[in-house]
């Protein structure tokens, strides 16, 4: 080395060995700090933006890319099961629930968890828009290090489910400023925030202080696709690992694919239409019974949606065996039914084709939404589905929000929506807010029946399991037959997986995207 | 030069004005409860409710007059403040840097790449006679006439899927700006070409022109010095019109490829009624309008002698 040096002069040498030194010291801190690449990324393409690092808003993208976890977690079947906290009891009057804290839990910032900090990210939350607002909390507190207690103003057997949502995720103290508003993401998920370019890019970088099973591959991206053909097109070029939210179009195309799977999961998600029952035309049982007769659903199922089997009459799928009515059957010569009903109260086909009642003619506007890609097709559908009995109905797309304000100044007619019964993993938290006594935006509207109201009330007091099932199965059974909203279809998630993602599995309650499940195989 | 320069200064004062109040006056004008659209956005399909809604509107005082929320924004835009995102309460102007300079990226990137398309395509139909130019004219046609997604989706099939050479979407490398740009270099030199091509075939059959061909200048020569300075006047001054077409382009093309840019940040902000970011961005741009048409008119004022003549 000394004698290929000396070949050298000294400026050149000085120079030389300068950059042999920056050279090795710009290798060794890229050993220690790797950066994503395409071999050491999963990458992941949804179609959902998110703007803040706030839990109350777009919590459920951290929770899914596994920054940031709760108290309690759910398993696939909606039972509860310990994340943050190992066991939790409540007192016999139903008004205290005590959270042991798991020890052994560091924030990402290298805090320790403890219950401080669990008390400070309730106490935000709850004081900011989501499922802990609304519950009946008088007070949560420290009882010791490691043991959280939240009392309640009236027995409340949903708080487990409402701590398992994403926005009551625990964060570390210093996440936050002074007004509660989120600075900086420090989470205890095996995943860390790595960068954050909102609306559209989010990178994780694994956490080596993980209590549980650590994550084996170092970093994970998420970029949001706003359309779906190009979500599509990156799954079939390889550009994307794990593509959510596929289009069912485009499901056979890559299930053509060697190196792409294409997984189906159901979620407690419905495509549901909720109707104005106070309308007009609407505001008879029988009306709105024969308008859910002249759906075809097996045919939205297998056709539009490329999910055969999917097709339901009810709100929540039979894994919600509270909720599922089981000895529901498809009706037969459903068409003839519903042209009956209708001519029952009165409404007789004109010269055009379309029913006329007083020289008025069904004519009805439904109101839907871009997020999901599917909701315009399956729109038409019924739209064509319902003019074969003299139907006529106008289709508006439009933004999400159009249903809850449509509901609460009583322009909507009906909706097509995609609800989502799993958002609090326990049901009973979506059937109160859209069935109790006023209804709800996203669920009934002018409809009310004074024994459901009453069951979901008690349903939030009583803890006996059989007589919990009792009182769901009566609201089912209510909902089914008055038909304040007609359920078309249960959702399924597509998504497309490349073959080199091994151990990909789909979280019903699309809480977490098990990403330290996975591993990458070599090919 | 100052004839040019006070004019600009005066209309981009007159287009910071024109646009905020504009834009405040369309958003304001659009049917829907702003609290609602803004709910929406910040919390998600799942999450909006009314009780979202009421929350936005108590928190950001939707209920206060049309009229009180304009001056305060006026005042707070004399005092050179944006305000701050409806949706993420992000400052409107943190929120811009990051999309404009991405958008800036794309365009000029797409600018750059539209004159080596352009430029060649045009004086080939000049000069190769009738065939070659209609060619060029199916060819620029069809670009065209087609929207510039499908422009997009085609180099994606091509370059992406077939010969997995560049990514579909998105961004933080180099190679991620390729295919957006060149979709949309493709759809403005579509009609940059003819410009090119119809200003050449005006200097090629200028007397000038043939004079300096007579007098024994070789092709290449009289090209230099007497056709590219002719040509390349209109060219520069269509450039400017380009820009106007360019912002139609961004938002598909950024949509598609998942570039963050502005254009594409304005529709969000739209959708969800995000005033402030509106008012913000729709500002920029209308000041980068008026910076990049007077850089264009500084630069055929460079070029034309005769404009400096007449000044």
């Amino acid at each position: 080395m000394q004698s290929f040096l000396r070949l050298f002069g000294r400026p050149t040498r000085f120079f030389l060995l300068l950059s042999l030194f920056i050279t090795m010291t710009a290798s060794a801190v890229a050993a220690d700090n790797p950066t994503p690449t395409s071999q050491n990324t999963l990458s992941i393409s949804g179609p959902f933006e998110f703007t803040s690092l706030d839990p109350s808003k777009n919590g459920y993208i951290y929770t899914r890319m596994q920054v940031l976890e709760t108290l309690l977690g759910v398993d696939n079947q909606g039972h509860l099961i310990p994340e943050l906290a190992t066991k939790w009891q409540v007192s016999d009057d139903g008004l205290a629930w005590r959270f042991t804290l798991r020890k052994g839990v560091v924030f990402h910032d290298g805090q320790p968890l403890d219950a401080n900090a669990v008390v400070k990210s309730l106490s935000i939350a709850m004081g900011k828009h989501g499922t802990l607002a609304r519950a009946p909390i008088s007070n949560i507190h420290a009882v010791s290090e490691d043991e959280v207690e939240i009392q309640l103003t009236r027995p409340y057997t949903l708080l487990g489910a409402v701590l398992a949502n994403y926005a009551n995720s625990i964060l570390s103290p210093d996440s936050y400023g002074r007004k509660g508003n989120v600075l900086a993401m420090s989470g205890t998920g095996p995943y860390e925030l790595f960068q954050y370019a909102p609306p559209h890019k989010l990178v994780v970088k694994q956490f080596a202080g993980y209590w549980g099973k650590k994550a084996s591959i170092p970093f994970a991206s998420y970029l949001t696709g706003h359309r779906a053909e190009s979500r599509v097109l990156q799954a079939r070029s390889g550009q994307a690992d794990i593509v959510f939210g596929v289009d069912p179009a485009s499901i056979p195309m890559l299930q053509r694919l060697p190196n792409v799977s294409v997984f189906d999961d159901a979620l407690p998600r419905t495509i549901v239409l909720k109707l104005n029952s106070g309308y007009p035309s609407l505001n008879d049982v029988r009306a709105r019974q024969a308008l859910s007769l002249a759906i075809n659903r097996r045919g939205i199922a297998n056709a539009v949606l490329r999910s055969p089997g999917s097709q339901t009459e009810q709100l929540l799928p039979a894994s919600f065996a509270d909720w599922h009515l089981p000895n529901i059957k498809a009706p037969e010569q459903p068409v003839v039914k519903a042209q009956k009903l209708l001519a029952s109260l009165g409404w007789h086909l004109n010269q055009d084709g379309v029913l006329e009642r007083d020289g008025k003619p069904f004519e009805l506007t439904l109101i839907t939404y871009a997020d999901r890609p599917e909701l315009i097709t399956v729109a038409t559908a019924i739209q064509a589905q319902w003019a074969r009995i003299g139907v006529k109905l106008k289709v508006n797309m439009s933004n999400s929000s159009a249903i809850p304000a449509g509901h609460q100044d009583g322009s909507l007619q009906v909706a097509l929506m995609a609800r989502n019964y799993g958002f609090v993993p326990d049901p009973l938290g979506v059937m109160l807010s859209d069935y109790g006594r006023t209804g709800g935006d996203w669920g009934a509207m002018n409809w009310n029946d004074e024994s459901v109201d009453r069951d979901l009330a008690t349903l939030q007091s009583v803890t006996d399991k059989k007589v919990r099932h009792q009182l769901a199965q009566h609201v089912a059974q209510v909902i089914y037959q008055d038909r304040p909203v007609i359920p078309v279809t249960f959702y399924k998630q597509h998504t497309a997986v490349n073959s080199r993602v091994k151990g990909f599995h789909f979280d019903p309650f699309e809480r977490t995207f098990y990403l330290n499940d996975m591993v990458f195989v070599s090919r | 030069m100052k004839k040019i320069f006070f004019p600009r200064l005066f209309q981009l004062l007159s287009v910071i004005w024109g646009v905020g109040t504009l834009t405040f006056i369309l958003m304001r004008a659009l049917p829907g409860d702003m609290a609602y659209r803004i709910a929406a956005s910040r919390y998600g399909q799942d999450n909006v409710s009314s009780d979202a809604a009421d929350l936005v509107r108590q928190e950001l005082n939707l209920d206060q007059g049309a009229v009180v929320t304009y001056f305060s924004w006026l005042k707070e835009l004399l005092q050179g403040n944006l305000g701050r995102s409806l949706v993420s309460d992000e400052p409107v102007w943190q929120i811009l840097q990051h999309m404009l300079g991405h958008s800036l990226l794309l365009a000029s990137v797409a600018l750059f790449l539209s004159f080596f398309i352009a430029i060649p395509l045009g004086l080939l139909g000049a000069t190769f006679g009738k065939k070659v130019d209609q060619g060029i004219v199916v060819f620029s046609t069809t670009i065209r006439a087609m929207p510039v997604f499908v422009v997009g989706l085609i180099f994606i099939l091509v370059f992406s899927i077939h010969w997995n050479w560049l990514p579909v979407a998105g961004f933080g490398s180099p190679e991620h700006i390729v295919l957006p740009a060149l979709s949309l270099a493709f759809t403005l030199a579509a009609i940059s070409n003819r410009v090119v091509r119809n200003a050449a075939i005006k200097a090629f059959y200028a007397p000038f022109y043939r004079f300096a061909q007579i007098k024994g200048l070789s092709s290449g020569r009289t090209f230099l010095r007497h056709g590219s300075r002719h040509i390349a006047l209109p060219v520069v001054a269509f450039l400017g019109i380009q820009l106007v077409g360019m912002i139609e382009g961004i938002v598909m093309i950024e949509s598609l490829f998942s570039w963050p840019g502005i254009g594409h940040g304005l529709a969000h902000a739209i959708f969800a009624r995000d005033i402030p970011v509106i008012q913000g961005a729709a500002l920029l741009m209308g000041i980068l309008f008026v910076v990049l048409n007077t850089l264009v008119d500084l630069v055929c004022y460079r070029l034309d002698p005769r404009a400096r003549r007449q000044a």
